[in-house]
């Protein structure tokens, strides 16, 4: 009789488990649905070469396009030798235990959850207001040159919000090297950064490959920090210098979908900006995830 | 060419030998000390950052506390009472308002706070069952090939940017619930609630599930031997000694969700209301900063006021998150038997 009950029980809680799994994916599937649905009819040449024309209720994306590439190539440019830098002190170089090690962990997790649209504060408080403000004094006499939102600050502000991504998957890319593969080397004369940077780190690159290109998937997406640090609404012209300003794939959706007269004349093109969006994050997670199961294998000792 | 080198080239001793080893070690050494320097300063840039955004934030807030209005603009200083406290009238009750465009601008916080809550608490409801639910069916029931569905779902869910999360509580969602409710306002808190319950999900299953899977195999063992079965070990022994990991993870999640702004942006309706109902439109902290930033007067009180909301969302952020993580670091060393 309780055995009965019990298994009943047993049955209703897995069944529970299930259906809230089973929610959480078809949610999923919804969204995606949705956006595939309504959004790849939408992709064309020209609507990925072309500029937004009419109001943004016609043309297409190419300078959103183009500003998110340059703004996540500046970025991974100075997120990459930070990141993979904190990550070999972390596990090469601090002792087990020691208190600076510890404190950069926390500061890492930390720094992690920081909100996005404090970033996007402290870009406009530290890069535009102060150093770039600063550049302006020492260098321009005062003149408007590197004072003002621009894509420099914008790479620069998401550099940090993806630091911790760098530093995480790196850090995880080193401990998984064979110990005995740097006993060896130590024991053959070389010394520590020898053996990081002859030993240790080739067989790391694809782990730091990994952890830019999660880096980029994340910073492609973001759009709270680049708000006041650089993006604009629209622009006649691509940014060619580091103070320009410049469009980006996430702000331009944000910008189309609140600020534009009449929404139900923008959705398609609305619809395929966030396809384009949200396939290039995509295709940049499952390569970060493929090149990460290929390294994983290659570490594996063979048995042959 | 080579005879006329090797006749410039002194003649090897093991003297020479010895002194080029001797200054090829030195020189080894100092490369050394420099890039452990160089590694060691690289790896503070984390502190660093920390730090330096608190005080870069806090730096265009703190004039509030010392700035004097210019003459004529008296109104508009911003005091603590005006902060929290609410406006008196003489003909009407008093209210808490956030009306930094007006004639007599108001700052005050307690709209926002409340915002915030609110659709913060429907995120959790929304998101923490979920999440916790399948993360115990990941770890404790599912076979190999259904978490290989689970585990990369999450992955994707995780991977959608928080625009196109609010994108789609903005075009979608919000007729959905609006036509299935039958609601008056189509932007409101329950929508851009459950959008950002979505956001959410990932970060209490991952920490939930990797709380789970770091309960010992022995404590499952003990409860098998005992004669108990799967889901009764499940429940009354896995899920209780990982319940502060759970708890962890729901705690992190709210620290995400407060912070979260594209999708509350995008999908709150943004008015700055005191009410506690679901179905009113919400205007959070994350998003007034956002919304207004772009149009406020450098330095002003309204700009240092926004400034003020950073301060809070990074302090409240930063401390939610210390906690979960020394819970976790905690929950950890004493399933695995060491000390913290």
């Amino acid at each position: 009789m309780k055995k009965g009950r019990s298994t009943a029980v047993g049955v209703a809680f897995v069944g529970l488990c299930v259906l809230a799994t089973a929610t959480i994916i078809v949610m999923l599937a919804i969204i995606l649905g949705q956006i595939i649905w309504y959004g790849a009819p939408g992709i064309t040449l020209e609507f990925l070469s072309a500029a937004p024309a009419d109001g943004m209720r016609a043309g297409g994306i190419w300078p959103a396009i183009f500003g998110t590439f340059a703004l996540v190539v500046l970025m991974t440019i100075a997120v990459v030798p930070f990141g993979v830098l904190t990550a070999i002190y972390l596990v090469e170089y601090s002792k087990p235990g020691s208190r600076f090690a510890k404190a950069v962990n926390l500061a890492v997790s930390n720094l992690a959850g920081v909100p996005s649209i404090v970033f996007g504060l402290f870009g406009l408080g530290f890069f535009v207001q102060f150093v770039g403000a600063g550049i302006d004094q020492v260098a321009f006499g005062g003149q408007l040159v590197f004072g003002q939102p621009a894509i420099l600050w914008a790479a620069l502000t998401l550099a940090l919000l993806t630091l911790p991504v760098v530093i995480v998957t790196t850090g995880e890319a080193l401990r998984a090297v064979p110990a005995n593969a740097r006993e060896a080397s130590l024991a053959l004369g070389a010394t520590r950064w020898q053996t990081v940077s002859r030993v240790v780190l080739p067989q790391c690159t694809a782990g730091v490959l990994t952890g830019a290109i999660l880096a980029v998937s994340r910073g492609a997406g973001e759009v709270a920090p680049i708000m006041f640090t650089g993006a604009a609404y629209f622009l006649p012209s691509l940014p060619t210098k580091l103070n320009d300003q410049f469009m980006e794939l996430g702000y331009h959706i944000y910008v189309m979908s609140t600020q534009s007269p009449n929404v139900e004349e923008t959705k398609p093109i609305l619809f395929a900006t966030v396809f384009v969006l949200l396939a290039l994050t995509f295709v940049l997670n499952a390569a970060a995830i493929g090149i990460r199961a290929r390294f994983r294998q290659s570490l594996r000792p063979s048995d042959a | 060419m080579e005879s006329e080198a090797a006749g410039v080239l002194p003649r090897v001793t093991t003297e020479t030998l010895q002194r080029a080893a001797s200054n090829n070690r030195r020189f080894t050494r100092i490369v050394e000390r420099l890039v452990e320097g160089w590694v060691k300063l690289s790896a503070m840039a984390a502190i660093v950052t920390i730090f330096l955004i608190f005080i870069f934030v806090g730096r265009e807030a703190l004039p509030l506390l010392w700035e004097h209005p210019e003459p004529g603009l008296e109104h508009e200083v911003v005091t603590w009472s005006n902060l929290v406290g609410p406006t008196h009238y003489p003909d009407r009750p008093s209210r808490f308002m956030w009306q930094p465009v007006s004639n007599v601008p108001k700052y005050n916080l307690v709209p926002l706070i409340i915002g915030t809550l609110k659709t913060t608490i429907i995120a959790i409801l929304f998101a923490g069952p979920l999440a916790i639910l399948a993360a115990i069916l990941s770890s404790e029931f599912a076979p190999r090939w259904a978490r290989e569905i689970i585990k990369p779902t999450i992955e994707l869910l995780a991977g959608i940017p928080s625009v196109v999360l609010g994108f789609f509580a903005l075009m979608v969602l919000a007729t959905w619930v609006q036509d299935l409710l039958g609601l008056r306002i189509r932007l409101n808190a329950l929508t851009a609630g459950m959008a950002l319950g979505l956001a959410v999900i990932p970060i209490i299953f991952t920490v939930a599930e990797d709380a789970l899977t770091t309960v010992p195999k022995a404590y499952r063992e003990a409860s098998f031997a005992l004669g108990a079965n799967r889901w009764e070990t499940a429940i009354k022994i896995v899920v209780p000694a990982a319940l502060p990991g759970i708890f962890a993870g729901v705690v992190l999640g709210f620290g995400r969700a407060v912070g979260e702004t594209m999708v509350v942006l995008m999908a709150s309706g943004n008015a700055a209301t005191t009410t506690w109902a679901f179905t009113d439109s919400v205007r959070t902290m994350s998003a007034t900063i956002a919304a207004e930033l772009g149009e406020v007067v450098w330095g002003s009180p309204h700009y240092r006021v926004l400034f003020l909301i950073g301060v809070l969302l990074f302090i409240f952020t930063f401390v939610v998150n210390l906690c979960g993580e020394i819970y976790v670091l905690r929950l950890k060393a004493r399933l695995e038997g060491t000390r913290p």
